[in-house]
């Protein structure tokens, strides 16, 4: 059996998907929203690997693998977004970007 | 001991990640975040799951961290930059993480002297992680490559008007 209790790692990954959370709802520059979601779906990942751990399957690690491969596009694309408005707003803030008034 | 080394790091993943939502500069929270992630990768190791706490710190602190770094230097270019560096680099700022990467340090050197898995339980190895990805996971990572394949295309999509846009600016 495990050293670490499965319910401490899963308070511990809840707590940083929360804190992620508050992140992305209270910051308004968007390189902190993106780096807030990091922090979620870094948080997702303790998860999995938390569970796989507790079970002892390799499938926790796998899902883990899948959220950095998505992490990963996920950044090259939002980081491309950013400098797109930064460039064409001059400015990170992302309550300035409301021109399309739906 | 396996319980205080994850309690520590637990409290050293929460403690930055609150200072990365509280930092003003976005640099200051990029080194909390990075003292965070390690943090986790810790984590990793004490659950067992090796392969996935390298991955953590390979990719998600190194690669994926490395992308904020560039952008964030392309976005803060300017006369004012030298002022900044200077104020970035003040004691106080990189004070905290130090702190806190010396703390993740010491415990992976306990780590060690306590002889590699100090009593993790149950650890897989990259080996069955290998099996079970290119065996029952075989379309799993054919997404993944697709996903990665769509996240280059729209990162270079993305990135490709922005050359036209500063050569207009050039000429003009």
């Amino acid at each position: 059996m495990n050293a670490i209790p499965m319910e401490q790692g899963l308070l511990l990954s809840v707590i940083l998907f929360v804190l992620g959370l508050i992140g992305v709802l209270v910051r308004r520059n968007l390189i902190m929203i993106l780096m807030s979601l990091e922090v979620m779906l870094n948080a997702t990942g303790l998860a999995f690997i938390v569970a796989g751990s507790r079970w002892g399957q390799a499938d926790g690690q796998i899902m883990f693998l899948l959220i950095l491969t998505l992490a990963a596009a996920e950044v090259g694309v939002g980081l491309g977004l950013a400098l797109q408005i930064f460039h064409r707003f001059h400015t990170l803030d992302a309550d300035s970007v409301n021109e399309m008034q739906g | 001991m396996v319980l205080t080394l994850f309690y520590i790091s637990s409290a050293v993943a929460i403690f930055a990640t609150v200072m990365m939502i509280t930092r003003l500069n976005a640099v200051h929270g990029l080194l909390y975040l990075i003292l965070s992630l390690l943090a986790a990768g810790i984590i990793f190791f004490l659950l067992g799951a090796h392969f996935a706490a390298v991955l953590e710190v390979i990719i998600y602190a190194g690669a994926i961290m490395v992308l904020f770094v560039f952008v964030i230097m392309m976005l803060n270019q300017g006369q004012k930059t030298i002022e900044q560096e200077r104020a970035w680099l003040q004691p106080n700022i990189w004070l905290g993480p130090s702190l806190l990467a010396l703390i993740l340090f010491a415990e992976l050197m306990v780590i060690v002297v306590l002889g590699g898995n100090a009593e993790t339980g149950h650890t897989i190895n990259s080996q069955q992680v290998g099996i079970a990805l290119y065996g029952p996971y075989l379309l799993a990572v054919e997404l993944a490559s697709m996903l990665l394949l769509a996240g280059l295309v729209g990162a270079y999509h993305l990135g490709k008007p922005l050359v036209k846009v500063t050569k207009n600016r050039g000429n003009t």
